[in-house]
Order: C-alpha cells, then structure tokens, then sequence
C-alpha cells in the first residue's frame, strides 16, 4: 500500500488493515471512518490533493501524553495565494478531531506547532483549505509507546 | 480553573516586514472527558476550546482545540509585523472563563 493511496480513501483501508493485525478492531475502524467523515465535512466533499502541505511528527512518540507536532504549507499568504485554516486529525484517537489553525494575511507563513495526545500507534492527518478553494492533505504515521488518553 | 497562567514569548523589537515566531504556553490541565476517576465516573471535559491572536485589533492567528491537544496546551505560530505595537493573546475555557495576555513589540 503507497502511501498516497492511502491519504484519504485508504482511511477505510488502513482500519481493515489493523483489523487483519489484530489491533483493537472496534475503535480504529470508527475513528478511521469518523476521521474521513470530518476531511469530508471540512474541505465541503474535496478530495484533497498531496503536496504544498507538510507534517512534521516524530516516527516514534514514547509518551502518547505529548506529542509534537507541526505543520506548515507552502504560500505566499497574499492576495488568492492564502492558506485559510488547516486542521489536524488523528485516526486512531477516540475522538479524531486534533486542532484546526486558521490563519490571516498577518501570518506572514502558514505554519503552527503544538503538542497532542495519542491514544496509540496511528496516522496522524494534517489538511490544508486555500482561499482559492482547493485542498491539500499530508499523512504521518506515529508509533506510540504509552497511550495519552488515559482510561 | 483560576489558576491557569498564560506564558507568551514575543521578540522584543522587529525589522517591518520581519516575520516573527511567538510562542505561546497556559498552564492548564485539559481534562479531556475520557478519563475516570476511580469510582468509575466519567471526569467531565473542560479544556481551553480557543485561542486568538490579535495585532493592533486585528486578528492574526485562530485556533480551535480539541480534547486532544496536552496539557498546558502549547502553540507556536508566526507573525509578520509591519508597524509597532501590540499583540493579544486570548484562550476561552469550556466554562466560559477567558485568560489574557499582551505583548509589545518595536518595529525599527
């Protein structure tokens, strides 16, 4: 499976896949379908397109309690050149919703960091809304140590 | 929670048309809505939900936050500055309280 297959239609795919794993089935396979519902509802139906958009996330996050992570699109935050907001979802957590950043022409760079929780190993996905419409998506998978949701 | 500190990191002066980075940290324990406690029960969520930014009264940086942002939610995001002033920093709890800071800057 390529990794740009996977960004978006591969959600589902990815859940059987951790299914065939025998990773805890249940949650991934809703978070992963609830992940894509929320793409689907924040870019208005668009299939996002790869590139311009970057996600900087450690390969193997041993405390799920804090994760770094950061993002940042390609743009020249002037006139139609604009990034409007970018959210970030995790697949794998029990609510996939993460953060969604929206910036302004006083931006200067669309780019923002923090530190999110990870229940476990997952795909982490950042999507990036420009002012002129289209949509770009970036996939980053983070293995988890200890989980940071607690119960 | 009457306790929660914001903490802003901000360059002291700039050159116009400089494109700054700040840093932004509150102390905050983001009660996510997952845990329980030890009878069984839910902890109720209660996070800061937003935060902005603002230069001058005009906004530069928005961000919604979800349960799954840490503990002593972090931020850092960038800034251009073309005018010497002031900026504004705003988190909202989901009990409605609203933490504030500002920072000045000098634009040479």
């Amino acid at each position: 499976m390529k990794l740009d297959r996977r960004q978006v239609l591969g959600l589902t795919a990815g859940a059987a896949v951790f299914a065939v794993a025998g990773v805890r089935v249940t949650p991934a396979t809703a978070a992963a379908e609830d992940a894509a519902k929320r793409i689907m509802e924040f870019t208005g139906g668009k299939q996002p397109a790869s590139g311009k958009i970057t996600l900087k996330t450690p390969e193997i996050a041993e405390n799920g309690n804090t994760v770094p992570i950061s993002v940042s699109v390609e743009s020249a935050m002037s006139g139609d050149d604009m990034v409007q907001s970018v959210m970030i979802l995790a697949e794998g957590n029990p609510n996939p919703d993460v953060a969604t950043f929206h910036f302004t022409e006083l931006s200067g760079e669309a780019s923002a960091t923090t530190r999110m929780r990870l229940a476990k190993t997952q795909n982490v996905v950042a999507i990036a809304k420009m002012k002129d419409g289209s949509v770009y998506s970036d996939t980053r998978q983070v293995k988890v140590t200890i989980g940071g949701c607690g119960g | 929670m009457a306790n929660a500190k914001p903490r802003v990191k901000v360059p002291k002066s700039a050159k116009a048309g400089e494109i700054i980075t700040i840093k932004t940290l509150i102390s905050h324990k983001m009660e996510s809505g997952q845990r329980k406690d030890k009878a069984g029960k839910v902890i109720p969520r209660k996070i800061i939900n937003k935060f902005t930014c603002e230069f001058n009264g005009t906004k530069v940086f928005e961000c919604d936050i979800d349960p799954a942002i840490s503990v002593n939610p972090y931020i850092e995001f960038t800034a251009k500055v073309t005018e010497s002033g002031e900026f504004k920093f705003t988190w909202v709890d989901d009990d409605g309280s609203v933490y504030e800071t500002s920072k000045k800057i000098e634009v040479k």
